[in-house]
């Protein structure tokens, strides 16, 4: 049955605390939605300063590892809601489950991303590695923001990580009907899943056809 | 199987139909539309994950609020850097004169 019905000492009901909560984390990921939004101010700039190098540069990424890649956030980011739904439903076992596949997912991303990596060192679009050779400074320009963006993206791919694991692990939080630990590490799930959205058309679809 | 659950998994399936769709739009010759074409999709994925996954729908206005804001501070900190960039061959144009 449900646990953890009741507040914490300093809130009044639980429905209090968990808009406290939320609000929290939310104000927390609007401040990471402006890091991230220097990144893509940075690809905003590079491609007013020359919009055809732009797409050439991106013609060089891996579209496929891209693609697929956002199909698998995108459905871990589907697993962490139905996690929501289950602990909320007072359904533990469910949530854990759909907690664990997120997991699962998430990892399978970081597996994708390593081989992308991997295949881009070979390809020598790895900028400081010795075997790097770019056709133009505006590549390597490109190349530079390519490996930041993706690379603060994976550390917070792994940081959600740990964070659905804490709630997997927690059996308060699979019996919590509020949700407030899962749903939370869930809200910051969906953002990483946000962030990749929109890293998928600025950094594959872009030279998608050239 | 529940609505609450039955609503998530369509959402789910929707976005990957999303995601098929702008892989597709991308080979398509739309010229200057072509960015266009991609942020859009990405903006409707966007909006759809803060709506159902993030429970925006259930949310109060001080929640929905706070979510907007951080958007709405991108969204200055993008057209603030647009003028500048955009309006530079103006400039060159009356340097010349």
């Amino acid at each position: 049955m449900a646990e953890q019905s009741r507040a914490e000492i300093q809130f009044h009901n639980i429905d209090r605390q968990r808009e406290a909560d939320r609000l929290g984390m939310l104000v927390f990921l609007a401040s990471e939605i402006m890091l991230f939004g220097g990144v893509f101010l940075a690809a905003f700039s590079l491609r007013m300063l020359s919009p055809d190098e732009y797409v050439s540069a991106s013609s060089h990424m891996k579209l496929w590892h891209g693609t697929a890649n956002t199909a698998i956030l995108l459905a871990s980011s589907m697993l962490a809601a139905l996690a929501v739904e289950m602990a909320s439903s007072s359904n533990p076992k469910w949530a854990g489950r759909c907690l664990w596949s997120a997991v699962g997912l998430g990892i399978v991303f970081l597996g994708v991303k390593a081989h992308e990596y991997y295949l881009d060192y070979l390809d020598g679009k790895l900028p400081g590695a010795a075997n790097a050779h770019f056709s133009s400074e505006f590549e390597q320009l490109f190349s530079n923001f390519y490996f930041t963006a993706t690379g603060l993206h994976a550390l917070h791919v792994t940081g959600g990580l740990a964070l659905l694991s804490t709630a997997a692990l927690r059996r308060s939080a699979r019996h919590d009907c509020h949700a407030i630990l899962i749903g939370n590490a869930a809200l910051y799930w969906h953002l990483v899943d946000i962030v990749w959205i929109f890293l998928y058309p600025t950094i594959y679809l872009a030279g998608a056809s050239a | 199987m529940s609505a609450g659950v039955k609503r998530l998994l369509v959402v789910g399936l929707g976005l990957q139909v999303l995601l098929a769709a702008t892989v597709a739009a991308s080979f398509l010759p739309l010229g200057p539309f072509k960015p266009w074409v991609g942020y859009g999709i990405a903006v409707a994925k966007a909006v759809l994950v803060l709506w159902f996954f993030m429970e925006m729908r259930k949310e109060g206005g001080l929640v929905r609020l706070a979510t907007v804001a951080a958007f709405a501070w991108l969204a200055i900190m993008f057209a603030l850097t647009a003028s500048d960039y955009l309006s530079r061959s103006w400039i060159a144009a009356y340097a010349d004169v």
